[in-house]
């Protein structure tokens, strides 16, 4: 079956204007989505995946400047496929014919995502109402169908609860049914689990997976934990000062990274079997995006830079049709070196975990 | 030719002309390289710079330095004193040596009088023995000189809002501090009496206190301490119950830093940023409580002057004599607005998320 | 929320009996007050004595004292209006005071929220900077001055409206007194409703409802307005106790026969009963402005109705 493409996004620049200058968020990321698969963006906090999935949504901030690209995206409107720029829609229609229709966002916080002075119940069909007029006793049965989906019980009572009489987990879930209740074809997931109980992060990943194959929905998740990757993504994104630094399937990136901030990241997973052995640390802090960034954004943090990383960003080079990195150290002149051994010994590691899994 | 293909669109590796070194490693680098990015300035050099940056605060900031000088030497200079009444020189109209050849502040007023016809009039021509005489802001209807009468008044809003400081700082803040930081049963009890004096009205307090002592100076400032004082306690309470649980403090405790040491040296100079932003904004509260008192005739006692009390009195000869309440009515509407605008300008200054907002 | 409300009551009764009692111990300690004057004559003393039941023991003379307050018997005035009936005096004051500063609330109200409301959503905008302006000044500058200039550029000069009130035209010429009476109000619910406004505009959940596409009004008024609201509230309890403090003052101003210019009147005069007469009924006004706005709070905001009420997963 051929796989059909649902969201282009080209060569995307976005700054934000701040009271101390001009920030430059992302800085050229190109990305692609097709039906039913997930993609995770993966990068440190400032790294540009949140504005990155808002610029997807047409949700960025009113201080927000696109400088260049275009996200398009590819919808089934009345029966005919239509493609749309969302960066070139107006904010109005996007509201009316993307958001919630065709895509929806679960936010990270759960304590915070909930309009506090309204019932779950009416968060749950307010969009359905609005979009397509359906009746308020027929949308209110769809509510307590999606609230039973996403695993909350006595779904009849809870539509008439307030958020701050639900727990977290409870509330995520709430948050993931209102983003199911217009059907759409694309979910971004932002850092979906980073703020609940370990123990309920299984459970909602679960869900979303679950929703998910039930729908054939496409889900994008942004996130900063290669474990919560791990469970998830069919392919992985890799951000890092507003550009893609790696991208690959999931197998490429966890068994063959090639970046060495996806060795940093790697090995920042959660591992029983790190015994005295030193971590691979990715040292410093990104760098300042108010200022103007000389060549590879990440080369003051690389133990593995290169002279050239200094003034010249590298190009995306490319290892299988799937598998990119942007690092010179995949140039043929880049001189021989090794993987730092942590990483080898904990990619072998994992390697075996999965064959072991398998049987 | 490179094992891998270049996949970035538009990127044209063959211009690029490479150095020889270009493919050698950098090697480790010194950590504070690192890191440097980041370098933060001094807070209190920030602070300054912000507080700069904003013009209306700025102004303010000098417009309040001029009313300070003026409060203390304009009554010295004009050669009056502010009770002197001189009942022949009475609604003379300002004038201004220099000024008066130009046409403006030359001691004439225009007068409207029965039948709708205007006339000019000029006092100082008129009266016997005031041809030298020189009253900058006029005369009142007593013969009093308004200029030293309106920086006399500017003196006791002055006053004011020193004392409102004060109570904000002495009173406010340790009341907040103790009740946030004993909390337990302490702060119940200190919280309930919070609750039943602001529920008491401030005019009730002042209109009370106007029957036990007679009304002045003291008495406004005594209702100033019975109730201005709650709101910093809670601003103070509410921060000091936001920081007592940070680690910074928790440390503190286990190294033996007595109870006072804690809250002043350690919670103190962590809060300062909003304390001393409520503590600007009671300042015009605290001016208008008194201006408001004094134009009622709940103020200071005549002879004596406040801005409100010459606001009030010149306010029954206006139609008249417009030239009168003027000069006590711009002084005091120059003062909160400069007080609040500096109030503003500090608040974004010390906290600049407020002013993204 | 039944409880709710009864905890109120109960907070707001315990208030006024510690505000009467304030009252009572003046009128029994302090000097030159219509028990202790030494100029009265031995005979009204001793009437007065009766009716208050002075011989009494000391609780009973003041469970007197609180039922005669409840019942709003205040006695008469001996000074401002010899021998005159408090209640007779109150009963056309009050009404007229009340209503001129329904009238400030009201329309400083409805034009605060406006101007916050489209100072946030044109954030950074000209009608932004207006609105700052308008709400600096609002606060910096003293409502008689506003008063004044009103007065003098619409009375006096303009000859729009009357100079004085007048119960003749009770609206008419109570329109320049609201005015200048709602621009504190004006002032202070723009500047705290724009701030409210752009701190909810900013949050998750107003995220999550543009996220759901949600725009327009319903987003504004049925998600963004109604949670600012929340705090909003809370302000308007101390406004509107500014606006007693006020009314003084423009009640002098444009001579209204109101309960503001008679306090001032007694208080100027030392006419002990009509000033604990007018102090009784500012606090109640006060005690009961503090219930509503406590009990709106509670109708606006489901997590103070459900305290108390929640579950979890």
């Amino acid at each position: 079956m051929a796989r059909e493409k649902i969201m282009e996004v080209r060569d995307l620049s976005i700054s934000f204007k701040t009271t101390s200058g001009i920030l430059n968020a992302i800085r050229g990321v190109d990305m692609d989505l097709y039906r039913g698969e997930t993609v995770a963006i993966v990068g440190e906090s400032g790294s540009g995946k949140s504005v990155t999935a808002k610029a997807m949504m047409g949700i960025l901030a009113s201080n927000a400047i696109v400088n260049s690209g275009s996200v398009k995206f590819t919808y089934d409107n009345k029966g005919v496929s239509k493609t749309v720029d969302i960066l070139k829609m107006k904010k109005s229609d996007i509201r009316r014919e993307i958001n919630g229709q065709h895509i929806a966002m679960v936010f990270q916080d759960p304590m915070t995502s909930l309009d506090p002075t309204m019932t779950i119940g009416k968060q749950i069909t307010e969009s359905m109402i609005w979009h397509y007029k359906t009746p308020k006793k027929e949308a209110e049965e769809k509510a307590i169908e999606l609230l039973s989906l996403v695993g909350i019980t006595e779904p009849e009572k809870r539509i008439k609860n307030y958020p701050h009489q639900l727990s977290g987990g409870m509330r995520q879930r709430v948050v993931i049914a209102i983003a199911m209740a217009c059907d759409p074809d694309l979910l971004i997931c932002d850092e979906p689990t980073t703020a609940l109980d370990v123990t309920i992060q299984a459970r909602i990943l679960e869900l979303i997976k679950d929703i998910q194959y039930k729908k054939n929905i496409s889900v994008i998740y942004i996130t900063h934990d290669l474990g919560v990757v791990a469970k998830v993504a069919d392919y992985v994104d890799v951000m890092y000062a507003g550009k893609l630094v790696e991208k690959g399937t999931i197998d490429e990136i966890f068994y063959e990274p090639h970046h060495p901030y996806t060795w940093g990241l790697l090995s920042a997973m959660p591992d029983l079997d790190t015994r005295d052995e030193r971590l691979y640390t990715i040292p410093g802090s990104p760098p300042n995006m108010m200022k103007p960034i000389p060549g590879d954004a990440f080369a003051p943090r690389n133990q593995y830079a290169l002279n050239i990383d200094n003034r010249l960003d590298p190009p995306m080079f490319k290892l299988t049709d799937t598998h990119y990195a942007a690092t010179w150290l995949l140039d043929e002149r880049a001189p021989k070196f090794d993987m730092p051994p942590e990483i080898a010994a904990r990619i072998a590691r994992m390697k075996k975990e999965e064959n072991h899994d398998d049987q | 030719m490179n094992k891998y293909k270049i996949a970035t669109d538009n990127y044209d590796i063959d211009s690029i002309e490479f150095r020889p070194d270009d493919f050698q490693f950098v090697g480790n680098r010194p950590e504070e390289h690192i890191d440097s990015t980041f370098a933060s300035q001094d807070y209190w050099k920030d602070v300054l710079m912000r507080f700069r940056k904003n013009r209306g605060a700025v102004i303010g900031f000098f417009v309040i330095i001029i009313m300070v000088i003026m409060a203390i030497v304009g009554p010295m200079v004009s050669g009056y004193t502010y009770y002197e009444q001189t009942i022949e020189f009475q609604d003379f109209a300002p004038r201004i040596p220099g000024l008066e050849k130009i046409g403006i502040f030359d001691g004439t007023e225009s007068m409207r009088i029965s039948g709708g016809s205007k006339v000019v009039l000029d006092k100082y021509n008129t009266t016997e023995g005031a041809s030298d005489v020189y009253y900058w802001f006029g005369t009142d209807n007593l013969g009093r000189d308004i200029w030293t009468r309106t920086w006399m008044g500017t003196r006791i809003s002055l006053i004011i809002a020193v004392t409102a400081v004060l109570i904000d700082m002495l009173i406010g803040m340790g009341y907040g501090l103790v009740s946030g930081y004993f909390g337990g049963a302490v702060d119940s009890v200190m919280q309930r009496i919070v609750e039943v004096v602001n529920s008491i009205p401030t005019l009730v307090i002042v209109t009370l206190l106007m029957l036990v002592f007679k009304p002045g100076l003291m008495t406004i400032i005594l209702a100033l301490m019975i109730s201005g004082w709650i709101g910093m306690s809670r601003i103070a309470r509410a921060q000091m119950l936001k920081l007592k649980e940070q680690e910074y403090i928790l440390a503190s405790h286990t190294f033996g830093a007595s109870n006072m040491t804690i809250i002043f040296k350690e919670v103190l100079p962590n809060i300062i940023g909003p304390i001393i932003t409520n503590t600007m904004f009671s300042i015009p509260n605290a001016i208008f409580t008194e201006a408001f008192l004094s134009f009622v005739g709940l103020g200071v006692p005549a002879p004596q002057a406040s801005l409100g009390s010459l606001i009030s009195s010149g306010y029954n000869t206006f139609t008249m004599h417009p030239y009168q309440i003027l000069p006590p009515l711009i002084v005091l509407a120059l003062l909160m607005l400069s007080f609040n605008m500096v109030a503003d300008g500090l608040r974004d200054a010390l906290d600049p998320k407020m002013a993204q907002m | 929320m039944n409880k709710y409300i009864l905890k109120r009551l109960g907070i707001a009764a315990l208030t006024l009996l510690v505000i009467v009692f304030i009252l009572f111990m003046m009128m029994k300690l302090m000097p030159g007050t219509p028990f202790n004057d030494e100029k009265l004559p031995p005979e009204k003393i001793a009437s007065l004595m009766a009716k208050y039941g002075l011989d009494k023991p000391l609780y009973v003379q003041f469970f007197k004292y609180v039922v005669n307050l409840v019942k709003f018997d205040f006695g008469i005035s001996y000074v401002i209006n010899k021998d005159i009936s408090i209640n007779l005096m109150l009963s056309t004051r009050v009404p007229t005071s009340i209503r001129i500063g329904l009238q400030a609330v009201a329309l400083g109200t409805v034009i605060g929220l406006i101007l916050g409301i489209v100072a946030a959503l044109k954030h950074n905008t000209i009608w932004d900077n207006l609105t700052t302006v308008i709400s600096v000044l609002g606060v910096s500058v003293p409502s008689y001055v506003f008063a004044l200039g009103l007065l003098y550029v619409f009375a006096f000069k303009l000859k729009l409206f009357p100079l004085l009130y007048s119960k003749v035209h009770p609206f008419q010429s109570s329109l320049l007194p609201t005015f200048s009476l709602s621009m504190f109000t004006i002032a202070s619910i723009a500047r705290f409703t724009r701030t409210e406004m752009l701190e909810v505009l900013d949050s998750d959940y107003i995220l999550l409802v543009e996220s759901k596409g949600i725009s327009g009004s319903a987003l504004i008024f049925r998600h963004a307005l109604r949670n600012a609201l929340i705090p909003i509230v809370t302000v308007l309890g101390p406004l509107v106790v500014g606006l007693m403090t006020g009314s003084l003052v423009v009640e002098k101003i444009f001579s209204i026969p109101g309960l503001g210019a008679m306090t001032t009147a007694a208080i100027q005069a030392n006419d002990y009963n009509v000033t604990i007469a007018s102090t009784y009924i500012y606090s109640l006004m006060y005690i009961v402005i503090m219930l509503v706005v406590d009990i709106s709070y509670g109708i606006i905001d489901p997590r103070i109705r459900l305290a108390k009420e929640g579950s979890g997963e």
